[in-house]
C-alpha cells in the first residue's frame, strides 16, 4: 500500500512517500506566503520523483500547523501523534520524541508501537522554538548554519537571563559590546532554549530512548546543549524535519 | 541596529525650592535595578533629590554613581545622610546601605506615596517591564503584579512596531486613531510573531495607521487582562512611557469602562523603588533612635 | 498584600501568588518544592520585618518551564503543603 504524509510546517512543508513501510521519496519546500500552493508543488515533485502519480496514492495524511490548509489530503493526524509514529518507525527504542521546529516545541511519549500516551507543548511564544536561534543569528550576525559548529568551539559559559527573544536580542548585542566571543554568545544562546526545552521535557518524565526531531535538530550546538541539560543522550535521525510527515503517512485510515 | 525609541536619558533632579539643612532627618533610597540605578535622597519624608542612571556590570560601582549624581548640586555629603536602604536585584550591593529591603514591598510603599491613597490602581507600562498595583482605602497596597519576562506589553513591544513601520514612537498613538473602522486586534501575543502578522498584513494592503490600530487594541486587551489580576478600581493612574500612547490609553479605558487620571509629572514613576525604600530608611532611623 | 510572580507572555498566564498577610513564615512550601523555585525572604509589611514566601529571582521569569514537572494545573507539592492556603497558582497554557 502506497500513502503519503504532509507536514504543513510553519516554515517548511515537508512530503513523505511510503510504500509498504518504505519511504520511497521525500520533499521540501519552503512554506512562503501561498503555503497551499507551495505544498501542491512539493506534493508533485515528490510524486514524480516516486515515479508514480496521484492515482497510485492510496491515503494522503496531513499534519503540521497549517494542516487545515494541505491539499489532496483525505485524512490528518494531530503533530503529537505523527511525531510518536514517526519517532517510533526510525528509533523502535524510542519512548520520549522531542519535537522542535521553528514556531513551537514539542514532547511526545510513546509506547513501543508509536502509540502516544502524553504530550507537552510550547507554542506562541518564540524563546521556546527555532524562531529563537533564528532570531539570535541574526543579532550575533552569524549565518543559521554556522551557530551550532560555532557554539562548539566555545570555552566559557556565559549566562543569558532574558527569557524573551526580544530581550535577548539586546542581552546580545551587550554581550558583544563587551567583547565576549561569539562562540561563547553562540553557546549560551543554544543552553538558553536547550534549558526551556530540557525543562518542558521533564514534565512527562524523561524515559529512553530520547530522541530528537524537528528542524532545529540539525543544528549541532543546540544537540549538544541539550544532550548537557537533560544530562541523557539523544538519537537524532538523519532528516530530522521529516520525522513528523513520516508518522502523518503511517497514520492508520480513521 | 536601529535607532532605539525606548532609550531612556540619566537624569538627576532636585526639586526647587528646598534647603536640606533645614531637615531634622535626611534619609536615601537606593534601588540597584538590571537596567537602571535609581538613587532618591529624601527630607523628613518629603522627596529632595534623585538620579537616574544606567546599571554598569557592577553593582556596587553603579550604586555609587547614582548616589554621586544625586548628591550633586546639592552641598550634601554621604555623612549628612542618616539612613539608608538598598533595595533591587542588586540590594546586597549597596556599600553605604545601613540594610536592604526587597523591591516589592519598596514599589508598594512608593507607589503609595507618589500617587496617595485616593488611587486604587495602578498601571505603570515602562521600556523594559510592566507593573500592576492595587491598594485599598487605608492607602495599603493589596496585590502587586510586575511583568518583566515578556516583551509584549511594555514599551520594547511598541518599539520593535513603531520600527518596523518606521514611524516615530510618539505618533504611534495619533496615527493608530486615525482609522475609518477598528480592525480586528493582531493575533498573536509573542511580538516575534506579531511582527511576522504585520507583515502580512502590509503585504495584503493594509495602511500603516490600520496595522497600528491593530496592535494598540491588542496591546490594551492585554493590560487589560493583567489589570484583570489585580482587580482594577477607580482611581486609575497609568504611568510610564505607554501613558503618553493615546492609541493604547483610549483603547484600555473603552475595555474598562472608565478613565484614567490624567498624567502627572511631578515624580518619576521609574523611582518608585528608590521612594518606598528611602521612606522605609525614615521609619527604621526614627525607631532605632527611639530605642537608643 | 497578594504578590503575583511570574508573567503572561504569548504562550499563556503563569502566576505563583503569595498572599503576604496569610503566609507564617513557616518555610513548609520551601521545603516541599523540589525544584528550589520558592524562597523565604524578609518583607517590610507595615514596617515589620515578615519573613514570607517568595520566588527566587532565578526563577520568576521561567516559571511555566520550572514548575512544569509538578503540573501545578492540579494541586502542586507547594500548595498542599502551605496550612495557611496562601499559596495559590494560575496555570493557563493557551
Ligand atoms: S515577546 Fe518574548 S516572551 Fe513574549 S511571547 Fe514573544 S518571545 Fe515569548
Ligand atoms: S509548583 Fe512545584 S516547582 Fe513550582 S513552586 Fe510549587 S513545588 Fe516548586
Amino acid at each position: 500500500m502506497t500513502t503519503a504524509g504532509i507536514d504543513m510546517g510553519a516554515r517548511n512543508i515537508k512530503v513523505v512517500i511510503l510504500k509498504d513501510n518504505k519511504i520511497l521519496s521525500k520533499g521540501i519546500a519552503l512554506s512562503g506566503f501561498d503555503q497551499k500552493a507551495s505544498a501542491e508543488k512539493a506534493f508533485n515533485e515528490t510524486l514524480t520523483k516516486a515515479g508514480l502519480s496521484h492515482d497510485d496514492i492510496k491515503r494522503i495524511v496531513a499534519t503540521g500547523a497549517g494542516k487545515d490548509v494541505a491539499p489532496y489530503a483525505n485524512s490528518e493526524i494531530s503533530m503529537m501523534g505523527a511525531d510518536a509514529l514517526g519517532g517510533a518507525y526510525l528509533f523502535p527504542s524510542a519512548r520520549t520524541v522531542i519535537d522542535v521546529g521553528a514556531e513551537e516545541g514539542r514532547a511526545v511519549k510513546c509506547d513501543d508501537k508509536g502509540k502516544m500516551i502524553d504530550f507537552v507543548i510550547n507554542e506562541r511564544c518564540a524563546a521556546g522554538a527555532g524562531t529563537f536561534v533564528e532570531a539570535m543569528s541574526r543579532a550575533l550576525e552569524v549565518k543559521l548554519e554556522e551557530m551550532g559548529p560555532l557554539s562548539l568551539k566555545a570555552e566559557k559559559a556565559v549566562p543569558m537571563n532574558a527569557q524573551c527573544t526580544i530581550f535577548a536580542e539586546s542581552e546580545v548585542v551587550s554581550l558583544i559590546h563587551a567583547k565576549t566571543p561569539k562562540a561563547d554568545i553562540s553557546k549560551a544562546i543554544h543552553d538558553a532554549i536547550a534549558d526551556r526545552i530540557a525543562s518542558m521535557t521533564r514534565r512527562l518524565g524523561i524515559q529512553r530512548d530520547v530522541i530528537l526531531v524537528g528542524g532545529v535538530a540539525k543544528n549541532v550546538g543546540f544537540i549538544e546543549s541539550l544532550k548537557g541539560a537533560l544530562g541523557v543522550d539523544l538519537l537524532v535521525p538523519d532528516d530530522p524535519e521529516f520525522v513528523g510527515a513520516i508518522g502523518a503517512a503511517l497514520a492508520p485510515a480513521k | 541596529m536601529s535607532k532605539e525609541f525606548w532609550r531612556w536619558p540619566e537624569y538627576r533632579r532636585t526639586v526647587p525650592g528646598k534647603d536640606w539643612k533645614n531637615a531634622e532627618v535626611v534619609t536615601a533610597g537606593v534601588d540597584i535595578g538590571s537596567v537602571s540605578s535609581k538613587a532618591v535622597i529624601m527630607t523628613d519624608g518629603e522627596l529632595y533629590a534623585y538620579s537616574i542612571m544606567r546599571t554598569g556590570s557592577s553593582s556596587p560601582d553603579s550604586a555609587q554613581k547614582a548616589m554621586d549624581r544625586a548628591l550633586e548640586e546639592t552641598g550634601m555629603k554621604l555623612d549628612d545622610i542618616k539612613y539608608t536602604v538598598g533595595t533591587g536585584y542588586g540590594r546586597v550591593n549597596v556599600p553605604f546601605a545601613n540594610r536592604a529591603i526587597t523591591e516589592i514591598a519598596c514599589h508598594a510603599r512608593g507607589a503609595n506615596y507618589i500617587w496617595g491613597p485616593k488611587v486604587r490602581t495602578v498601571l505603570d507600562m515602562g521600556g523594559q517591564d510592566c507593573k500592576a498595583i492595587h491598594c485599598d482605602e487605608r492607602g495599603k497596597v493589596t496585590a502587586f503584579l510586575m511583568n518583566d519576562k515578556c516583551a509584549a506589553g511594555t514599551g520594547r513591544g511598541m518599539e520593535v512596531f513603531a520600527d518596523l513601520l518606521s514611524v516615530p514612537i510618539e505618533e504611534v498613538g495619533p496615527m493608530s486613531l486615525s482609522v475609518d473602522k477598528e480592525p480586528e486586534p493582531v493575533s498573536s501575543t509573542c511580538v516575534v510573531f506579531a511582527k511576522s502578522e504585520a507583515v502580512g498584513l502590509l503585504r495584503k494592503g493594509w495602511p500603516k495607521n490600520m496595522v497600528l490600530a491593530a496592535y494598540c487594541s491588542a496591546m490594551a486587551n492585554r493590560v487589560s487582562e493583567l489589570l484583570e489580576k489585580i482587580k482594577v478600581e477607580k482611581e486609575f493612574v497609568i504611568t510610564g512611557g505607554i501613558a503618553k500612547n493615546i492609541g493604547v490609553v483610549k483603547r484600555l479605558e473603552n475595555i474598562i469602562g472608565f478613565k484614567a487620571l490624567p498624567i502627572q509629572e511631578k515624580f518619576d514613576p521609574m523611582t518608585a523603588g528608590s521612594i518606598g525604600a528611602a521612606l522605609f530608611a525614615k521609619a527604621l532611623y526614627e525607631r532605632s533612635a527611639k530605642s537608643t | 498584600m497578594i504578590v503575583h510572580y511570574g508573567y503572561k507572555d504569548g504562550s499563556g498566564e503563569y502566576f505563583i501568588s503569595v498572599d503576604t498577610d496569610k503566609c507564617n513564615g513557616c518555610g513548609d512550601c520551601v521545603e516541599a518544592c523540589p525544584a528550589n523555585v520558592l524562597e523565604m525572604t524578609t518583607m517590610m509589611i507595615d514596617l515589620e520585618d515578615k519573613l514570607v514566601a517568595a520566588v527566587t529571582e532565578e526563577h520568576r521569569n521561567k516559571i511555566k518551564y520550572s514548575c512544569a514537572p509538578c503540573k501545578p494545573e492540579e494541586t502542586p507539592p507547594c500548595v498542599s503543603a502551605c496550612k495557611q492556603a496562601a499559596i495559590t497558582h494560575t496555570w493557563k497554557p493557551q
